[in-house]
C-alpha cells in the first residue's frame, strides 16, 4: 500500500505493506542504510531513529504505525555537526562504528529531553543500546561533553 | 627487502613434529609472512615480494602496490587489512605515511581487494601491526627516497642536499622546495631502489608513529555513510536469508516452499548446498528465501516447511557435556609439558589445593551479523563481504562456484565487528551461490538468531588443577588437565579430539609460574558444533584458571594475592619453552620472548594505579589478574561493588598494557577498553545446547554487557611504549585478564569463590 512518510525533512511515498518495519523500509526501499539492523526485536538499539524527536527502535515499528516526522542518522544535522556527533569524534568514541548510528541517535534524543543528564539518566537512556566493541565509557564521557556544549 | 627468519622455520618444524607433521611443507617454510601453516592452509597467503615491480599508471608514482602519488600530490595508501574497530585502516597506513613524510590531510586510504599481491591480508591474531611495521616503513622510505632523487634531478643538485619534509622536498642550501605532486613525473621514471639501500627515519623525526590519530572512518560513521557489507546495494539486487538446520551438520530431507512463495515480495526458495565435515569455511547448507527486501525474505522464511535429518549431533546437550568434560579433566590426560616430579611433590606438599574450572561456549555476536553481497556475471563473481580475510573469501567463493580464483573479485567493506567470526566467510559463499543461480546480485543477511545459533563457537573448557604448597606457602607443584573440543575439528578429516599445539600455546604451555614440579595435560573432547576462534581464543579459560587458582593458593597460604602472584611468577627471566611444542603467535621466540619482568611490570602498574591495598567499602574490593598473549602483557585491576541482592557494579578498571612499541596510542587504549568489556560479557553470557540446538536466540538471552554493567571508568596505562620492544598485538590481549580480575575482586568483596562462568549472581547475595 502507498504510505506517506516524512524522512529527514522530505515527504515521500513508499509502496510497502503496512506491517513492514520502518527499519527495512529505510534500508531496503528508501536506501538510507545508516540505520542498522542488529537484532530485529528492539533489544540492541542499532536501528534507533527519531520520530518527532523521540528515539524509537525502527526494527520493531510497523511502518503503518509511523505517525510523525522520521529523522535518521543521515538527517540528524546538515554537516555532521550536531553536538553529539562532534563530541563523538572529539573523544574518538567509535570502534567498528556499526552501533554508533543508534548510539548517536539515542544520545541526541536524550539531550533534547534532558540537556544536563546525570550519570543515572545517561545509563537509563543508553541501556538499550549494545556496543560489542565496548565503547561504553567513551559514550558516557561524550554525552557529558556534548551536554557541556 | 623481506627478512628471512630461519629461526621461525626451526620453531615451526618443531611444532610440526609435535603435530605429526601434517602440513604442507611449502607453506610451512614461508619465510615472508611468518605464518603458521594452519593459517596458510585455510586462509589467503600471498607473497609480499610480489608487491614490487607492479606497473605504474601514467602520471603517478607507484613504486609498490601500497602507495601511489598523483600530480596533485594526493597520496593514496592501500589498506590491505580489514577494519573492524581496531583502527587498522589508520594505524598501518600512518606508518607508511610517516616514513614518506606525507601530510596526513593529503592522504587517501583505499581498501585493497583480496589479492596475494599484498601478501598476507588475514586480519586476525592481533598481528596487523606486528607484521607490517617494518614493511610499511620500508615502502614509505623507498617512495620518499625516489622523491628526493627526483627533486635533485629537477634542480640539478646532489640528492644529499634534498630532504623530504611534510609533503615537500626541500633543497637545504637554498631553501627552495617542490611539492610531491611536482616530482611525480620525474620520480616515476626512476628505478625503484632496494629497501636495503634506503635510510629509515630517525625515531625523533616521527610525525605520526606514537601519536594519537583519529581513525579515517569516523566522519563517515557519524553521518551514516560508512559502508558495511550489510549496506551494499547493487542494481537489481535481491535479498536473501537462509534457514540452516537447527542441529549442526544436519541435512535438508525435504521442504515445501508453497506458503513461503505466496508472501508478497518473495521471488525464490532454493536449497543451499550441504557440505559435510570438516566444514572449513564452506556453506552449512539449508534453504534460502530470496525476495525483494530483507523483511519479505524473513516473512517467507517463517512459512517454510522443512523436514530435517538432524544427524548425530542431536546428542549434544551442554549440561551432560559439561559433566563429561569435567570428569575427563579429573582423569589423566595427554602430558604436554612435564617438569620435575609432580606426583611426588603433591604427595610431599604441606597442603594440596584442588579446583575445577569451567567456561562455556561463547558466540562472537558482532553487531553487524554476517552479511555479503555477490554479483555473478559472465563467469565472474564480484563479492562484497565483511570478511577478516578477503583472500579466504575469494578462495571460498571460487570453491563454492567451482571457478578459478582469478574470476572472483573479493571486496572488503567495513566490518561491524569481527572478533574472529568474520574470518570464516561461509556467508559470502551463500551469496555467491544464490547470485549465480538467479542471475542477479544477491545480498545474504544473517539474522541475529542465525548468528547466535550457527556460529563458529568459542570452545567450552573444563580445567582441573591441583597445586601443592610447602610450609612457607610457596607453590611446589602444579598439575593441570585441560579439556576442550578443538578448533581443528572444524578443519580436519580425522575429527581430532585433543588440543592442537597452537591452542595449547594460548596461555597453557606458557604458564608463567615459577613452579619446580609442573605437569600440564590435555584430555579429549568431541566437537558437536562448529568450533572456531573468538577474540583471545583459549587464552580466556587459561588466564581465568591460572589467575583464579593463584588467588586461591594465596588465601590458602595466608598471603596477600598480589605479592603472592609476583612471587609465583618468580625471578626475572625468559621462560624456557624449548621442551614444548610452543607456538609464539607467528613470531620467533628470540624476537618476542616471554619475559617475566614485563609480566610483573604490568601487574605492578595495575596494582599501584588502581589503589590496590587501600581500605574500601563493605562488599567492595579490587581484584587483579595478569596474562601475556599475542606477544603483549596485560594486567587488569577490577574494582567491584557487590550489592546485597548479588548484583555487581564496577566503579573502575585499571589496565596496564605492555605491548612494546605503540603506533597509535588512542587505538591501543581503545582496544584495552573494548577487550575489557568483551571479557566482562564473557562473565555474564553463555551459549548452551540442548539436543543439538542452541538455546539462546538473540540479545534477550545472550546477555552481553550493556552500559549499565560496564565499568564507570577504565584507565589504561601504557608501559614500555617506546622503542624498547618491537610492537605487539592489541586486539585480543585485553580480554583474558578481565574475568579472573573481576572474580578475584568478588571473592575479596564477598568471600564467594567463582570457578565457573558465567557468574551466578544468585550465589553472591549477602
Amino acid at each position: 500500500m502507498a504510505i506517506t512518510l516524512n524522512i529527514n525533512g522530505k515527504t515521500q511515498q513508499v509502496d510497502v505493506p503496512a506491517e513492514m518495519p520502518l527499519l527495512w523500509v529505510l534500508r531496503d526501499v528508501v536506501g538510507l542504510t545508516g540505520t542498522k539492523f542488529g537484532c530485529g526485536i528492539a533489544a540492541c538499539g542499532a536501528c534507533t531513529v527519531h520520530i518527532d524527536g523521540v528515539a524509537v527502535r525502527s526494527c520493531a515499528l510497523p511502518v503503518g504505525n509511523v505517525s510523525g516526522a522520521v529523522t535518521t542518522i543521515e538527517g540528524l544535522s546538515a554537516n555532521g555537526d550536531h553536538p553529539v556527533q562532534k563530541a563523538w569524534v572529539k573523544l574518538n568514541v567509535p570502534q567498528c562504528g556499526y552501533c554508533q548510528s543508534g548510539q548517536v541517535m539515542q544520545a541526541a534524543a536524550l539531550l533534547k529531553m534532558n540537556p544536563k543528564p546525570s550519570d543515572e539518566d545517561i545509563e537509563a537512556a543508553m541501556a538499550g543500546n549494545i556496543c560489542r566493541c565496548g565503547t561504553y565509557t567513551r559514550i558516557r564521557a561524550a554525552i557529558k561533553e556534548a551536554a557541556r556544549g | 627487502m623481506i627478512k628471512i627468519e630461519n629461526v621461525s622455520r626451526r620453531t615451526f618444524l618443531k611444532a610440526s613434529a609435535a603435530l605429526g607433521g601434517s602440513f604442507a611443507l611449502g607453506l610451512f617454510l614461508d619465510p615472508i609472512t611468518k605464518l603458521h601453516p594452519f593459517y596458510g592452509k585455510y586462509i589467503g597467503l600471498g607473497s609480499a615480494e610480489a608487491a614490487e615491480g607492479v606497473a605504474t599508471p601514467a602520471g603517478t608514482l607507484s613504486p609498490n602496490v601500497f602507495v601511489s602519488i598523483d600530480k596533485t600530490g594526493t597520496v593514496t595508501i592501500v589498506a590491505h587489512r580489514s577494519e573492524m574497530g581496531q583502527g587498522v585502516r589508520t594505524s598501518v597506513p600512518m606508518i607508511l605515511a610517516d616514513e614518506l613524510e606525507a601530510d596526513w590531510s593529503r592522504v587517501k586510504i583505499e581498501q585493497a581487494t583480496g589479492d596475494k599481491v599484498y601478501g598476507n591480508q588475514y586480519t586476525d591474531g592481533s598481528r596487523s601491526v606486528r607484521h607490517n611495521f617494518d614493511r610499511m616503513r620500508e615502502f614509505g622510505a623507498v617512495t620518499r627516497t625516489m622523491l628526493e632523487q627526483a627533486a635533485a634531478i629537477q634542480w640539478g643538485v646532489s640528492a644529499l642536499e634534498c630532504k623530504a619534509k611534510n609533503h615537500k622536498v626541500v633543497h637545504g642550501p637554498t631553501g627552495r622546495s617542490f611539492d610531491y605532486g611536482e616530482l611525480v613525473d620525474t620520480a616515476a621514471g626512476l628505478k625503484v631502489p632496494s629497501a636495503k639501500r634506503v635510510a629509515l627515519k630517525d625515531e625523533k623525526d616521527f610525525r605520526y608513529i606514537g601519536k594519537p590519530m583519529t581513525s579515517v572512518d569516523f566522519p563517515d560513521m557519524m553521518v551514516g555513510k560508512a559502508q558495511y557489507a550489510i549496506d551494499v546495494n547493487r542494481p537489481g539486487m535481491l535479498y536473501a536469508v537462509v534457514e540452516h538446520c537447527p542441529v549442526t551438520y544436519g541435512k535438508v530431507k525435504s521442504f515445501d516452499a508453497a506458503e513461503a512463495l505466496k508472501v508478497p515480495g518473495v521471488k525464490h526458495v532454493v536449497e543451499i548446498p550441504q557440505n559435510q565435515p570438516p566444514i572449513v569455511f564452506n556453506t552449512l547448507g539449508g534453504v534460502a528465501v530470496v525476495a525483494t527486501n530483507t523483511w519479505a525474505a524473513n516473512e517467507g522464511r517463517k512459512k517454510l516447511k522443512i523436514s530435517w535429518d538432524n544427524g548425530p549431533n542431536e546428542v549434544y546437550s551442554s549440561d551432560s557435556y559439561k559433566k563429561a568434560m569435567a570428569d575427563t579433566a579429573r582423569q589423566r590426560g595427554k602430558v604436554v609439558r612435564d617438569e620435575g616430579n609432580v606426583d611426588k611433590a603433591l604427595m610431599d606438599a604441606h597442603k594440596v589445593v584442588k579446583a575445577d574450572f569451567y567456561l562455556p561456549h561463547y558466540s562472537h555476536a558482532t553487531m553487524e551479523p554476517p552479511s555479503a553481497v555477490a554479483e555473478f556475471k559472465d563467469g565472474k563473481c564480484e563479492v562484497w563481504s565483511c570478511c577478516q580475510d578477503p583472500q579466504a573469501a575469494r578462495a571460498t567463493v571460487a570453491g563454492a562456484l567451482g571457478i578459478d580464483e582469478k574470476n572472483v573479485t573479493s571486496r572488503v567493506t567495513l566490518l561491524g565487528g569481527g572478533f574472529g567470526r568474520k574470518s570464516k566467510p561461509d556467508f559470502a559463499a551463500e551469496a555467491a551461490i544464490l547470485s549465480r543461480q538467479f542471475g542477479t546480485p544477491v545480498k545474504v543477511t544473517w539474522t541475529r538468531e542465525d548468528d547466535l545459533q550457527h556460529a563458529y563457537y568459542h570452545t567450552p573448557t573444563a580445567l582441573h588443577v591441583e597445586a601443592g604448597l610447602d610450609k612457607n606457602g610457596r607453590v611446589v607443584a602444579w598439575h593441570s588437565n585441560s579439556v576442550f573440543p578443538t578448533i581443528w575439528s572444524t578443519f580436519e578429516k580425522e575429527d581430532p579430539q585433543l588440543g592442537h599445539a597452537i591452542e595449547l600455546s594460548l596461555g597453557y604451555l606458557d604458564i608463567p609460574y615459577n613452579v619446580p614440579n609442573l605437569r600440564l595435560e590435555n584430555g579429549k573432547a568431541k566437537a558437536h558444533v562448529r568450533i572456531g576462534w573468538l577474540r583471545a581464543v583459549n587464552n580466556i579459560p587459561n588466564a581465568f584458571a591460572q589467575n583464579t587458582m593463584a588467588n586461591m593458593l594465596a588465601h590458602e597460604a595466608g598471603k596477600d594475592p598480589y605479592q603472592f602472584l609476583l612471587e609465583l611468577i618468580g625471578p626475572d627471566r625468559v621462560l624456557d619453552l624449548s621442551k614444548t611444542a610452543y607456538w609464539n603467535y607467528d613470531q620467533t621466540y628470540e624476537e618476542y620472548p616471554i619475559m617475566t619482568s614485563r609480566l610483573k611490570g604490568v601487574l605492578r602498574v595495575a596494582a599501584e594505579q588502581s589503589g590496590y591495598g587501600k581500605k574500601l567499602g563493605s562488599r567492595e574490593a579490587i581484584g587483579l589478574a595478569v596474562h601475556r598473549c599475542f606477544t603483549t602483557y596485560v594486567a587488569t585491576a577490577v574494582r567491584v561493588q557487590v550489592a546485597a541482592d548479588g548484583s555487581v557494579s564496577i566503579p573502575r578498571v585499571d589496565v596496564a598494557c605492555d605491548t612494546g612499541r605503540v603506533i597509535n596510542p588512542d587505538r591501543v587504549i581503545s582496544q584495552m577498553e573494548g577487550g575489557s568489556i568483551y571479557g566482562l560479557s564473557a562473565c555474564f553470557a553463555q551459549i548452551t545446547a540442548k539436543q543439538g540446538r542452541i538455546e539462546q536466540s538473540n540479545f534477550s538471552d545472550y546477555t552481553v554487557a550493556r552500559m549499565t554493567l560496564a565499568p564507570k571508568e577504565i584507565r589504561v596505562h601504557l608501559v614500555n611504549s617506546g622503542s624498547q620492544y618491537p610492537p605487539g598485538g592489541v586486539g585480543e590481549p585485553g580480554t583474558p585478564p578481565f574475568a579472573p580480575a573481576l572474580c578475584n575482586a568478588i571473592f575479596a568483596a564477598t568471600g564467594k569463590r567463582i570457578t565457573e562462568l558465567p557468574i551466578d549472581t544468585g550465589m553472591l547475595k549477602a
